[in-house]
């Protein structure tokens, strides 16, 4: 692989120390936001995709895998929260028989918060292991290939299936209380639950790219010859930062199903992949806060540009072709470059 | 019977759209390093040409056949030349982004003016070949250009699917005999290994980059053409084929030219074979076959290593 990011700075003390000083400035400002009476929605919103674009980011940024599908994750995980919230009875089908199929139900009960959180986080996994045994068996783009197509056949899967409601999508979710304590329907509360559940998933994501795994991982995506030829088993790590990364797309999608009380089609479509790989691109290819700041731009235009209808998808395709044309780096990458940091 | 001859036709026609379309995403992956995302786009702008040139200019069917590849090809010339050469030496990735930010402006741009609903193309009625006179004789053989049917006793056969169908083939073939058996593929099978070998022998390789681009997008265009009197012109029109055809890439491999073609209509032909015996499945088949060929031949089926 040649390098995505042409100018990744060693991770010297001094890097960590800067990184930790952002990081606490971030968390500092994101939990002042409920005083400042912002309209804690969006920014509820934007933590998620965050949290999702630094999911992303982990596989392009530091493994060289650029995911075409990410949206699948997403989708998948906030299906199977919010059909564990509002109804609980799994159904799957195992046998196909003189034309239809036959079902096997587990009955349960609708679930609470936190078994929601975690049932669409574990399925977010298992589609990671599943996907990514298959498409880390080619690279580059084939690999972005792949993934896409492998996101349009759930979408099409989504689509057909009963839990989901097809076009309708899964609405009037219940919130309930987390953890039996914490009231979910109060935006308050909810917006420090996502902003933990953000920091959280960030901080697995800093340490994993700061690890050994992670060195490895760098060594890939600079050169997976010669990894190989070092002797690592560069597929299984590659396999692993995919089901990593899946995981944790998964656990912003289960977190965005309290925010936006509903699940759609809209989530798994090939476009939503798209603005992940956007956001990211706007933030910075492999930059720690890049993604960050990419979902809260590309959320914000969404936002503030809803009344122009498709020129938003236009604008969205001009940002692209500025950013692979001009402004690559992104706009962490450019400030970090400018004061030669690693951010 | 007559259904499922009905549905192999229609796969068929798939098949062929699918076999332009991978072709030039070959032909363009060759040269320029690039898997073009705006291919989806770039048949749309085909279909949208036909129409345009219809209703503003009122030059038919068989004129957009000619006109609109050529237009969108020199769209996709510009394109080339504005934009994407300055790829050059980048990682293979930025390219797919770049084009998929076309991708979007594009639909982006025709979604404004027309919506997501399709605009009718009806099927060319002219030249008409035999009698077809209100008062012609019982029997009496009569083409209305490519309307109508022919029964071939074992099932009825709309003119233009079966037109759409032997055209795509002859043009595959034809670009086929371009790439493989003329000087000037030679060239360009040259350039594709080694460029800067070429350049030396006084080729002019930039140029013929460009060129290449334009006829990999022209046909795209001339796929948007053949498909616009059956399943009319809509802006999103290319978007989600275009994930399909990238499946096709997928289990076909970018290494030979025929090798898209072939799997290119194989490919349509099972999806219509899916149709009869289990619709539910028609469009998750190819993907279906995409996860198995990944797990069984992961290079694809006629590629390299990549």
């Amino acid at each position: 692989m040649s390098a995505l990011t042409d100018d990744t700075l060693p991770v010297t003390p001094r890097a960590m120390r800067d990184e930790m000083i952002v990081f606490a400035a971030m968390a500092v400002l994101l939990g002042l936001v409920p005083m400042t009476g912002i309209y804690p929605f969006f920014v509820m919103q934007a933590l998620c995709f965050a949290l999702l674009a630094c999911a992303f980011n982990l596989l392009i940024g530091y493994g060289g895998l650029l995911s075409f599908g990410h949206a699948m994750f997403l989708g998948t995980a906030g299906y199977v929260t919010a059909h564990l919230l509002k109804v609980g009875k799994i159904d799957f089908p195992f046998w196909y028989s003189s034309g239809m199929w036959h079902w096997m139900t587990i009955p349960l009960p609708p679930l609470t918060p936190e078994l929601g959180i975690l049932g669409g986080t574990l399925a977010a996994a298992m589609l990671g292991v599943i996907t990514g045994y298959i498409s880390i068996r080619r690279q580059g783009i084939y690999f972005s290939m792949i993934t896409l197509a492998l996101s349009q056949l759930l979408y099409f899967i989504y689509l057909q299936t009963p839990f989901t409601h097809g076009e309708d999508g899964i609405q009037g979710i219940p919130q309930g209380h987390l953890f039996g304590i914490f009231n979910l329907a109060k935006p308050t509360v909810l917006y420090y639950v996502v902003l933990a559940g953000f920091l959280g998933g960030f901080l697995v994501i800093y340490r994993t790219i700061n690890s050994p795994f992670g060195e490895v991982l760098k060594a890939i995506r600079e050169n997976e010859p010669r990894a190989i030829s070092l002797g690592y088993k560069t597929d299984q790590y590659k396999l692993l930062a995919f089901i990593l990364s899946g995981t944790l797309a998964g656990f912003a999608g289960s977190l965005k199903v309290f925010v936006a009380q509903n699940a759609s089609l809209t989530d798994v479509h090939w476009t939503m992949s798209g603005e992940i790989v956007l956001m990211t691109l706007v933030g910075g290819l492999g930059t720690v806060f890049g993604p960050v700041v990419g979902a809260f731009v590309i959320i914000a235009m969404q936002q503030y540009l809803a009344g122009f209808g498709q020129w938003v998808t236009v604008i969205q395709g001009v940002i692209f072709v500025a950013c692979v044309l001009a402004f690559r780096r992104g706009v962490i990458g450019e400030i970090a470059h400018y004061f030669r940091r690693s951010l | 019977m007559q259904a499922l001859y009905a549905q192999l036709l229609v796969g068929l026609i798939n098949g062929s759209f699918y076999a332009l379309l991978s072709l030039g995403l070959a032909v363009i992956f060759g040269m320029l390093n690039i898997i073009n995302f705006a291919h989806g786009a770039l048949y749309m702008m085909g279909a949208f040409c036909a129409y345009f040139l219809l209703n503003v200019t009122g030059m038919g069917y068989w004129w957009a056949l000619i006109i609109a590849p050529i237009a969108v090809g020199i769209f996709g010339m510009i394109l080339e030349r504005t934009m994407l050469q300055w790829l050059t030496g980048l990682d293979h990735l930025y390219g797919l982004l770049l084009t998929f930010g076309i991708a979007l402006i594009v639909q982006g741009v025709f979604q404004n003016y027309f919506g997501s609903s399709g605009l009718p193309y009806a099927i060319p009625d002219y030249p008409q070949i035999g009698d077809c006179s209100p008062n012609a004789p019982q029997g009496a053989i009569c083409f209305r250009g490519l309307q109508g049917g022919m029964n071939l006793g074992f099932m009825f056969l709309p003119i233009y699917r079966g037109w759409v169908v032997i055209f795509s083939l002859v043009v595959c073939i034809a670009t086929w005999f371009l790439i493989e058996k003329t000087r000037l593929g030679a060239y360009l099978r040259a350039a594709t290994e080694n460029p800067t070998l070429v350049r030396a022998f006084g080729i002019n390789v930039p140029r013929m980059i460009t060129l290449t681009y334009g006829l990999g997008v022209g046909l795209a265009a001339l796929a948007g053409v053949l498909s616009a009197p059956i399943n009319q012109v809509r802006p999103l029109m290319g978007a989600d084929l275009i994930i399909v055809v990238f499946a096709v890439v997928v289990i076909g491999g970018m290494g030979s030219i025929m090798g898209s073609i072939i799997t290119g209509f194989a490919l349509g032909v099972i999806e219509g074979l899916t149709k009869y015996f289990y619709p539910e499945a028609s469009n998750t088949v190819v993907f279906v076959l995409m996860v198995l060929v990944l797990l069984i031949k992961p290079t694809g089926l006629t590629g390299r290593a990549a």
